[in-house]
């Protein structure tokens, strides 16, 4: 891609607090999510910072903007909020009527990804930089569907990143991703799609001042289906229940390694 | 109705153990059944397969043989799979494991054909109902899917071999037939990789035993003195809690937990493991777990099968001689 403005999109996702767990009610055998404290997935938090950190180390050589976006309902507008207040430009919320206040997570990742095609397409980004899942339902799907529909490449689970030469012609970057049992590195040109993993970086943490500012930042809003009706948002698949983990039996402690090679034995495990 | 299940292969020409799950678990799905293998290794592979011991099920094995698909980059495999899967209407399912390399390539893939994928099962119902956690195990998903193609990937522990029939003798050779390759893609380009030195070790995702250590261990030194004899004793996979990789005790890649790696083996060993949620959420699934730690109120202690109360500095060595004696 030519070298005006290199627009960076990072879609973000509200998600149950990571340090809680979900609640399952037994009879309906569904999630039970309400008055659980909500927070951005951590993974997409890792993905604002990197995109800050772009803009940062690139703006000498050309002009980077930052821009989050997510979908759901005004909820939602509380993690953009706290990009804002961590220097992202630009915050959008896609607004769909949501029947209950947790449905923004009922969207299926091909979804998402045909939505965030059309955002690409419309803010003429060149890189999208992303969690490499959400930790509620996770798919691992959205960064890679919407590569594949924007026909860009794509780098998942990125764990470092550099660009390449940012005076030439074209943006390139150099990626190192975890796979099973080590990590490759790639050669990607822009425009391209990212994944982030652990260990990328460690996202800042927001001072009060700074949020206090991104209060009186906008958002911008667009409805959904107003903005983009040529997304069909209808389900290809059916959550027919949600179940607790089969329960293990209660332990024994054990007072001696032999008693625990003994019982290893009878487990058959070595 | 019928499956084309994806075979991986290693550096070194043979089928990778994760992607064996993606026959599995299309024998579950009770279809006739195409095995699919790309890249310079593939033919040898199908000959592998071919003269298996054990009866795989396998009709017919495509072969992709080019060595530019090796690195299985999935802007060249999607247009591949795309020519294989979108051209006929034959295939009701395709499988691979939930391995790097089939997260990298099927939603891609699903995206481009417009399905949704479903990725991490654990448990096929039937050929449209599948089971696969969510919440980082904390809950199990039951998902019905009416899509004319289900693309899915299988967690490789829960389709492991269970069962293995003998071959009829005088069956015939399954037929052996080329696909397409793809062209090159410039905007991509894989350079190099890295892989940790763990030539005798199995996978950490793919592993029957796993060792764990958390940050009792101290330091990286200890760390590795006590668990890697340990490890190469059980022919286990190492791994650690976030504190322990936080603490540099060894590397980012060996994280179990909700935001690291899933496993579920058949003896998880946790040394020294407190047992936060966000480690327990990532180890829930394994079938024997044994808990070594001084503090009796350790949270690991509530999921384990046998617990060791004590100094892990003494027990480990203990249990690693004892083993090694048995064992000569």
């Amino acid at each position: 891609m030519s070298k005006q403005t290199l627009r960076i999109l990072t879609p973000i996702k509200r998600v149950l607090d990571p340090q809680l767990k979900p609640r399952i009610n037994e009879v309906t055998k569904s999630l039970d999510l309400k008055n659980l404290k909500f927070s951005i997935n951590p993974f997409d938090d890792i993905a604002i910072e990197e995109s800050l950190t772009i803009r940062k180390n690139l703006s000498k050589a050309i002009p980077v903007s930052t821009h989050a976006v997510t979908i759901g309902s005004p909820k939602s507008e509380s993690i953009l909020r706290t990009c804002l207040a961590k220097g992202v430009e630009k915050a959008t919320l896609i607004k769909h009527d949501a029947k209950d206040d947790e449905a923004s997570s009922s969207f299926e990742p091909l979804i998402i990804a045909k939505i965030l095609k059309e955002m690409v397409k419309k803010e003429d980004i060149g890189l999208v930089i992303m969690g490499k899942q959400a930790i509620d339902d996770d798919f691992n799907n959205t960064g890679q569907m919407l590569a594949g529909l924007l026909n860009w490449p794509q780098i998942t689970n990125v764990t470092k990143l550099e660009f390449l030469d940012a005076t030439g012609d074209q943006l390139k970057v150099r990626a190192v991703r975890e796979i099973d049992g080590g990590n490759e590195t790639l050669v990607m040109k822009l425009p391209g799609l990212i994944t982030v993993d652990l260990g990328l970086n460690t996202p800042r943490y927001v001072k009060l001042q700074n949020m206090m500012k991104a209060k009186k930042k906008p958002i911008e809003i667009l409805d959904l289906k107003e903005t983009f009706p040529q997304v069909d948002l209808t389900s290809k698949l059916e959550l027919k229940a949600v179940e607790e983990p089969a329960v293990k039996k209660q332990g024994i402690i054990l007072n001696s390694v032999d008693e625990l090679i003994t019982k290893l034995k009878e487990e058959k495990v070595i | 109705s019928s499956t084309l299940a994806f075979i991986e292969a290693t550096r070194d020409g043979k089928v990778s153990i994760p992607s064996m799950s993606a026959i599995h678990a299309a024998q579950k799905l009770k279809n006739p059944i195409t095995a699919i293998i790309i890249g310079s290794h593939a033919p040898g592979i199908a000959k592998q397969l071919q003269s298996s011991s054990t009866d795989l099920g396998l009709q017919e094995i495509l072969v992709a043989e080019d060595a530019t698909l090796n690195t299985y980059l999935p802007e060249v495999v999607t247009p591949l799979l795309q020519n294989v899967l979108g051209t006929v209407d034959k295939y009701t399912h395709f499988v691979m494991a939930n391995s790097s390399i089939g997260k990298n390539i099927i939603p891609r893939l699903a995206a481009v054909l417009n399905y949704q994928a479903i990725c991490d099962v654990t448990e096929i119902l039937d050929a449209t109902t599948f089971k696969r956690p969510i919440y980082a195990g904390n809950a199990i998903a039951t998902i019905g899917s009416q899509q004319k193609l289900n693309m899915i990937t299988v967690r490789p522990s829960s389709f492991s071999i269970t069962k293995q029939v003998q071959k009829n003798m005088i069956s015939p050779n399954i037929p052996i037939k080329q696909v397409q390759t793809s062209e090159v893609n410039d905007d991509i380009k894989w350079e190099s990789d890295a892989l940790l030195d763990n030539d005798k070790r199995p996978d950490l995702t793919s592993a029957k035993t796993v060792i764990t250590g958390g940050v009792s261990l101290k330091d990286k030194e200890h760390f590795e003195s006590l668990l890697d004899p340990l490890a190469n004793t059980l022919n286990a996979a190492v791994g650690a809690t976030r504190a322990a990789v936080d603490g540099g005790f060894c590397d980012n890649s060996l994280q179990i937990g909700q935001t690291g790696k899933i496993v579920a083996p058949d003896l998880y060993v946790a040394i020294g493991v407190s047992g936060a949620i966000q480690h327990l959420a990532g180890m829930k699934g394994s079938k024997v777990v044994v808990a070594i730690n001084k503090d009796a109120d350790a949270p690991i202690f509530k999921v384990a099968d046998y617990g060791l109360q004590g100094d892990l500095f003494d027990i480990v060595p203990e249990l690693t001689e004892k083993l090694q004696e048995m064992q000569s």
